[in-house]
């Protein structure tokens, strides 16, 4: 089982860096709901014995139904809507944000081992992957210039964050789902609204024409 | 305790489902009045609260009276605005700002972190809606920004937050995210996580507190949101976030990264100051001015909670009179606004003329804001420089009175040339005149503020040393 | 020298010869197939070789002996890093500790005379082509290398023999996610280096788009006849080293380790043509992020076996 998940976490990363690299949003869209996907997989393999069995169900099933359904096509219909279907300059260049979310990746990973958890034998590289992913998402948020392109690097982050909070369903379980299914949804809603106005009033879905604000 | 947090819930609800907008800005009065009945009968009898959960505590009453001050001025305030602001459907304003009040209650009551961060998500929820409440571009674009960087450091928190769950989790840890569970057991917890868990929080809730570099959203969300969101918004919002900031700290403390976490405040504050300075010279836009001052408030706090002791006494007293007089100013600013249209300096001139209630009130606030005797401001920007002073932090002090002269000088250059002058051939919108209506919230506010300079009861002062105390550190 | 090994070491040699030309065959075949089409002959290639080497040569004014040193150096280096790659069983014909990085250096070299070829005949549009191979090999050089690296501090051997020898398994049992990440860096860098789809197209006549056959335009007759030759066997190398990897350094006998090695290369052609049908060839300014990509992958490799 435990190599499985490694293997799971390495996909997650890997998604990490399929977004970083990719220009075309329906691809991205795509990779992060094949993210969310994976990550509904982990409370199934990660579950102590004494959690109930319907509770991990119910996680995964959200997570999967959130994560990996609901939430990319929400993206999808934001994307259709506004007429965008890539991202076209993005703030720092692919080349340059694939290198720093690799370098990020890298240190996550040398680093998080000096961290001490619980239960290291059981979750080998769960904190090295959530600190990745919520960098990369971070990342995400601050090169990219196109509002879905950003959603979907909170989406990323988000992600992380929800890996991070598996490792405390052994002794605090309802802390995962309240937190963030609640704002995972809630989020992503009104950034949906949002976007979905801001294309009304631009008739465009770039952020950077966003810059009547400023100093 | 319900009737604080779920009356103005209901209510919120009762706003959504009511057809009339005419009647709506009654209930936000109804639920503003009742929430600070409830705030006194809290003060009076505490009571006991949800065991471990919700409770209230010293630093939570200073917080939840501010926050319930400014929101029955705004309340106040709303009736004429959104009587003069007619054309507008106000469901979800309203509603959202009902919703609002039970959520920023909920943070000052809050003792479990968890509980904490849901609060402060609501907020965020809650507000990103409102200040798109012109529905043009320019709110638009401030209400993504505000919604994106908030959102971001929400999460940042929630990771953080996370981080300190982990921590406790080690052998003979609480297994818990209760504040004073979390501060008995502080030894025990892990150290190397409560430190990682301080970074992300401070990161997280600083954002939402405006703390420099975190303060992006602020001069825009500010800007274009309606008056009395902005005075809800930098009085409320801000010190919920200083609150969740304080309830971090003391867990920190507990586990021995005090010093750490004091110092990180200590320099993020000071950086607010700074940059706070640098904009606020030469701003032409003075809602934007009134953002920037925000930033350097937010500074001042984090200073005197980084310094802690009588300075962090100091910061509890600065975050209520922060509260007051940011409320008059975003008040007598918002008027200001209708009254000529525009934000920009260059075209508004003679508020005192043309608005001889506002005019003085936005004067008297920039006096207030900047510490000038004897408003509130002035006593506790004192108690937390003298608390600098005392705890060695000699630089730091000097630095902290250098930055507070350049504001002072930046926003008055702005806010005269605002009130004097001839307002002949300034732009005029009609039907806005002064009145009453929109000056008697703010005028309340000064005198309280004015109230609090002049005599500060030993109770409350009390108070201050208790919350300053909770949160602990050097005496 | 045993009998056993005599043969294997034979079999080897034999494969590493006459097989490569059949794997750019497979390579059309499956490509042709996903678009429905019937698709040139399997062997096709080896009829142009046959046709090649009878025909005569044309040669440019200004180029001098280097020209020829282009395709002759590329075939045998490539070759010659053949034989590093174990075939049917461990160890290769050649082995020794630290040959991952001749494997390296002769692929290297043969890319260096290529060049230098190119650039030989005084043609504008062949210096571009070399510019432009200079460029990326520069990128998935280092990449390819950290992959080598990975794999000899999995199994903690030095040799190739040895890192796609009986150690194998047991790096696969403990390091899987890190060897996983290995394997498609280095299918990655396959494409990159055979001039595959995504990188390059090797069907294609724009010039102004092509990397490695603007290169090889001027040659023809057999010196063209090289060039192809020494190309079909570089993919053979790749196709056999991802083969061994993939497959766990596969059984001791002959018998099993040929058909485990048949089957692999069969399969990695079988990839590469599904790449190739179901992608575009990338942007050229896209291409530096493919081969950043694939060595961030294999650092990131790397990093996980260390921590």
């Amino acid at each position: 089982m435990a190599t499985f998940a490694q293997t799971v976490f390495i996909l997650v990363v890997m998604i990490d860096f399929f977004v970083l690299a990719s220009s075309r949003l329906k691809a991205a869209i795509a990779a992060v709901a094949a993210q969310g996907a994976l990550l509904a997989l982990l409370p199934l393999l990660l579950a102590p014995q004494e959690l109930h069995v319907l509770h991990v169900l119910a996680l995964s099933l959200g997570a999967l139904l959130v994560k990996g359904i609901g939430i990319p096509f929400l993206l999808r219909w934001a994307m259709r809507e506004a007429s965008v279907s890539r991202e076209v300059e993005p703030v720092v260049g692919y080349v340059p944000s694939l290198a720093l979310g690799g370098l990020g990746v890298m240190l996550a990973f040398a680093f998080s081992a000096t961290l001490p958890i619980p239960t290291p034998e059981k979750h080998p590289y769960l904190v090295a992957t959530s600190l990745s992913t919520v960098w990369t998402g971070l990342l995400l948020v601050v090169s990219r210039q196109k509002a879905v392109s950003q959603v979907l690097g909170f989406l990323v982050l988000e992600n992380g964050v929800f890996v991070f909070g598996l490792l405390l369903s052994d002794f605090m379980p309802w802390m995962v789902e309240a937190g963030v299914l609640l704002d995972l949804f809630a989020a992503v809603f009104v950034m949906g609204i949002v976007i979905f106005h801001i294309h009304r009033t631009f008739s465009s879905l770039d952020t950077g024409k966003l810059s009547a604000l400023r100093d | 305790m319900a009737l604080v947090v779920l009356l103005p819930l209901l209510l919120g609800a009762l706003a959504f489902a009511l057809p009339s907008r005419r009647e709506r800005p009654l209930l936000l009065l109804a639920g503003a009045v009742g929430h600070s009945a409830g705030v006194a009968w809290l003060w009076a009898r505490p009571g006991r609260g949800l065991e471990g959960w919700l409770a209230l505590d010293a630093p939570g009453k200073v917080i939840l009276a501010t926050v319930s001050a400014l929101f029955l001025a705004s309340a106040a305030y709303a009736q004429r605005y959104l009587r003069l602001r007619d054309d507008r459907e106000n469901r979800i304003f309203v509603g959202g700002l009902l919703v609002l009040l039970s959520a920023l209650s909920v943070v000052a009551l809050a003792q479990h972190l968890g509980i904490l961060w849901v609060a402060i998500e609501v907020t965020t929820l809650t507000t990103a809606p409102l200040i798109y409440f012109d529905r043009d571009a320019r709110s638009l674009e401030a209400s993504w920004k505000y919604l994106l960087v908030c959102s971001l450091g929400v999460a940042l928190a929630l990771l953080g937050t996370f981080f300190l769950a982990l921590s406790s989790a080690g052998p003979g840890g609480p297994h818990s995210l209760v504040v004073g569970e979390l501060v008995a057991a502080g030894p025990s917890l892990s150290r190397p996580w409560v430190r990682a868990a301080f970074v992300f929080l401070l990161v997280g809730y600083g954002t939402k507190m405006g703390l420099a570099p975190l303060h992006s959203w602020k001069p825009d969300a500010y800007g274009e949101a309606p008056g009395l969101l902005g005075a809800i918004l930098s009085g409320g919002i801000t010190s919920a976030a200083f609150l969740a900031l304080a309830r971090v700290l003391q867990v920190c403390g507990a586990a021995g990264e005090g010093a750490f976490a004091r110092q990180a405040l200590l320099a993020m504050g000071l950086l607010s100051m700074a940059l706070a300075g640098i904009f606020i010279v030469g701003q032409r836009d003075y809602k934007r001015m009134l953002a920037y001052s925000s930033v350097e408030h937010m500074g001042i706090l984090a200073v005197g909670l980084g310094v802690g002791g009588a300075a962090g006494a100091g910061a509890f007293f600065h975050a209520l009179n922060n509260g007051l007089v940011k409320g008059v100013l975003f008040l007598a600013a918002g008027s200001i606004h209708r009254s000529y249209g525009t934000k920009q300096v260059d075209e508004v001139r003679g508020a005192l003329r043309r608005l001889p209630l506002s005019g003085p009130l936005f004067l008297a606030g920039f006096f207030a804001v900047t510490g000038a005797p004897p408003f509130g401001p002035f006593f506790s920007e004192l108690t937390i420089l003298r608390g600098v002073f005392a705890s060695g932090h000699a630089l730091a002090g000097c630095l902290f009175l250098a930055f507070v002269a350049v504001i002072f000088v930046g926003m008055g250059a702005i806010v005269l040339g605002v009130v004097q002058g001839d307002p002949a051939g300034c732009p005029e919108r009609p039907g806005q005149e002064d009145g009453w209506g929109n000056a008697a919230p703010a005028l309340a506010l000064l005198a309280a503020s004015l109230a609090l300079g002049l005599y500060l009861p030993p109770s409350l002062r009390d108070l201050f040393t208790a919350a300053s105390a909770t949160v602990g550190g050097p005496r | 020298m045993t009998a056993h090994a005599a043969l294997r070491a034979l079999l080897q040699v034999a494969l590493l010869v006459v097989l490569p030309p059949l794997l750019p065959g497979i390579v059309a075949r499956v490509k042709a197939r996903v678009a429905g089409r019937q698709g040139p002959p399997l062997l096709q290639l080896y009829f142009d070789l046959a046709r090649l080497v009878r025909k005569g040569e044309v040669k440019s004014r200004t180029a001098g002996p280097v020209f020829h040193l282009g395709p002759v150096v590329g075939a045998a280096g490539a070759l010659a890093a053949g034989l590093l790659v174990p075939g049917p069983g461990a160890p290769a014909l050649l082995s020794f500790p630290g040959d991952l990085f001749l494997l390296t250096g002769l692929l290297a070299a043969g890319r260096f005379a290529t060049v230098l070829a190119a650039l030989d005949t005084g043609s504008a549009f062949e210096g571009m082509g070399a510019a432009r191979e200079v460029t990326f090999a520069s990128l998935a050089e280092p990449a390819l290398f950290v992959c080598l690296l990975v794999l000899s501090r999995a199994t903690g051997e030095l040799s190739l023999s040895g890192v796609l020898g009986p150690a194998l398994p047991a790096a696969w049992a403990q390091w899987a996610p890190a060897l996983l990440l290995c394997a498609v860096a280095l299918f990655v860098l396959a494409l990159a280096e055979n001039a595959r789809i995504p990188v390059d197209d090797p069907t294609t006549h724009l010039e102004l788009t092509m990397i490695h056959e603007v290169m090889v335009l001027d040659h023809s007759g057999p010196d063209f006849a090289l060039v192809l030759y020494g190309a079909a066997v570089k993919l053979y190398v790749f196709g056999a080293l991802l083969a061994r990897l993939a497959l766990g350094g596969t059984g001791r006998g002959i018998l099993p380790g040929a058909v485990g090695l048949l089957a692999g290369l069969a399969l990695f052609a079988g990839a590469v043509g599904l790449v190739e049908s179901s992608m575009a060839r990338l942007r050229l300014v896209r291409v530096p992020q493919l081969l950043v990509g694939a060595g961030v992958l294999s650092l990131f490799a790397f990093v996980l076996l260390v921590r």
